[in-house]
């Protein structure tokens, strides 16, 4: 009997069943871990090895200019990282870029999202044109506001601000093109999730508190508010774990000039492994941005685990 | 019979159309000006050039190094968005459908792997191709795309799937339908949008990528995709400066994206929202 029970609770979304498995249910299961079978291989092979790879190469001393020099040397690489100045600095930089892009856009995804639900006129071009920073390519987005911005490259913000200096030469103004090249690219992402949790507010409760006397506000802020907290949740968490490990924009923005004046963890991580070829400082790098990102999802899981799930759970 | 008020609101909403119009495209307008730009000009710091000119793209595609690469973006992105679509219905189909253990499992992970940082695999990714002899080649890149691809596909297309009434099936089988017949007439026909849609994503995805093109591959006549080629152009000479060959590619990789967007702009809006809401 236990056997069974414990079958039942291993099951996800069976409803409660009395008797032991029959013979089809027995070939439902078998069909469906098929039918899983070759897209859960191809997933774990292509990212749980390569992870496990990552940790072990932390653990080493691997340095491909030195090969000869491979040695386990435990935690030292970790020890490196984490008392070196360069890391908290890029750590930094990546929490301020996160934090602020991420927040800039829930406002402006908001509106966005809140245009592109009311509009009266013109809504699937709005759809269209938002979903265009969306789509295209970031290396082609961070170039066109790099271009825009660099005075070296003979950008027109330059010349139409009348700037005596590069944009791209310092570090705050840096910051700003790379900031707003991250919110015009992603704001109309974080804008389709929170659409998609405006849509399930019933028209209706607005209806009943204009009738109540509710200003646009308050009922913006007491009922939609509230309804798409799931909806919000979701998007801050995706945009949060996709700003975090920023890479793309960054690398290209600051690009033009030979010292990287913001630089971010996945571009330590990629400058450690792929130009100075050290794989185990890389590697731990690696690992501990993946930590904090996996952190971050926790948090977030953890916080608002209940609205999430029965948002993402199978109803 | 249009009062005061309505077309004061309705002058309103095509104000705020325009904004947003204007906002998201205008990065893209300038870049495009940039690429029109005759080449010695290119960096007279004006938004609109002062002489129209194609040079930049005859340029670019007199190069082998840009038609290389705009044929590897082409060719790894397509082989990548079928081989995750094709594994991923399969999984979608049984979690969407059938009753087993694990099916929650399969998708938390699946929206895990999708959320971690792809340059944590890189080095190892580096480390290995080097030895099996994958780095710069179209496996070496396709491969690591499964770890974006995957995930994004099993998660839209499971959303979508269950969404499809599968009862017809039978029906269909009632009325005298065989199992075959039900399934190509009546299931396939509902299957395919969510498909398609899910196929959609996932190329823009895999023709997005820029960690693994730049990590893994390093010429043109390789794997080197446009992305990456982008970002180590160096014009035709090292004198020359290479903006406007940067700008002419990358309208050219744009196109397709904007073309996609205007076309299937439903489908994608409702792509993203299924795979990420309702999930």
């Amino acid at each position: 009997m236990s056997a069974v029970t414990a079958e039942r609770t291993a099951s996800d979304s069976a409803p409660a069943k009395k008797r032991p498995l029959s013979e089809r249910a027995k070939a439902e299961r078998k069909l469906g871990w098929m039918l899983c079978a070759p897209a859960v291989i191809v997933m774990l092979a292509v990212t749980a090895y390569p992870i496990g790879y990552s940790v072990f190469l932390s653990l080493q001393r691997a340095d491909l200019r030195f090969p000869g020099r491979n040695a386990f040397i435990g935690l030292d690489n970790y020890v490196s990282v984490l008392s070196s100045s360069r890391w908290w600095q890029d750590v930094l930089h990546t929490v301020l870029i996160t934090v602020v892009s991420v927040s800039f856009e829930l406002v402006i995804g908001m509106l966005l999202a809140l245009v592109m639900h009311r509009a009266l006129v013109g809504r699937g071009l709005v759809r269209t044109s938002a979903l265009i920073p969306y789509g295209i390519v970031t290396v082609v987005a961070a170039f066109a506001w790099r271009l825009a911005f660099s005075k070296a490259e003979g950008g027109f913000v330059p010349s139409v601000l009348h700037l005596s200096y590069d944009p791209l030469g310092k570090t705050w103004t840096t910051y700003l093109v790379a900031i707003l090249a991250e919110i015009w690219k992603t704001t109309p992402f974080m804008a389709l999730l929170l659409l998609a949790g405006l849509a399930l507010v019933p028209d209706e409760l607005h209806e009943a508190a204009k009738v109540d006397g509710a200003t646009a506000w308050q009922r913006f802020w007491r009922i939609t508010i509230p309804l798409m907290k799931p909806a919000i949740l979701v998007a801050l968490l995706f945009r949060t774990l996709d700003a975090f490990r920023i890479f793309d924009s960054v690398f290209i923005i600051t690009g033009s000039t030979h010292v990287r004046s913001v630089e971010t963890l996945s571009i330590l991580g990629y400058n450690e492994l792929l130009n100075r070829l050290n794989l185990g400082l890389g590697s731990a790098v690696s690992v501990l941005l993946f930590i904090m990102v996996a952190f971050i999802a926790f948090l977030f899981v953890k916080g608002f685990g209940t609205s999430m799930a029965s948002q993402r759970g199978e109803g | 019979m249009a009062t005061a008020a309505p077309r004061r609101k309705l002058l309103g909403w095509i104000g705020i159309d325009a904004g947003v119009l204007l906002v998201s495209l205008f990065p893209v307008f300038w870049i495009l000006m940039l690429a029109l730009k005759a080449p010695a000009t290119v960096s007279d710091g004006r938004i609109i050039p002062s002489k129209f000119s194609f040079e930049n793209f005859k340029g670019i595609f007199n190069e082998s190094i840009f038609t290389k690469a705009l044929l590897n973006s082409i060719g790894i992105a397509v082989i990548a968005t079928i081989i995750a679509v094709v594994l991923a219905a399969m999984a979608a189909y049984a979690i969407a459908r059938l009753d087993f253990p694990g099916k929650t499992l399969i998708l938390t992970a699946a929206l895990a792997i999708a959320m971690f940082p792809p340059i944590s695999i890189v080095g190892p990714l580096y480390d290995m191709w080097r030895s099996l002899g994958l780095y710069d080649t179209w496996p070496g890149l396709i491969i690591p795309y499964m770890t974006f691809t995957l995930p994004l596909a099993i998660y839209t297309m499971s959303a979508f799937f269950r969404e499809i009434p599968w009862e017809l099936e039978q029906a269909a089988q009632v009325d005298g339908a065989t199992p075959f017949q039900a399934f190509t007439r009546v299931i396939a026909p509902l299957a395919a949008p969510g498909i398609f849609t899910t196929a959609i994503l996932v190329f823009i995805f895999a023709w997005n990528d820029f960690v693994f093109a730049n990590s893994l591959t390093s010429t043109p006549s390789g794997a080197q995709t446009v992305p990456a080629a982008l970002s180590s152009f160096s014009g035709t000479s090292q004198f020359q400066v290479p903006t406007g060959s940067i700008a002419a590619a990358a309208v050219v990789v744009t196109v397709p994206i904007i073309i996609i967007v205007m076309f299937f702009q439903r489908r994608i809006v409702a792509g993203l929202t299924a795979g990420a809401v309702k999930g």
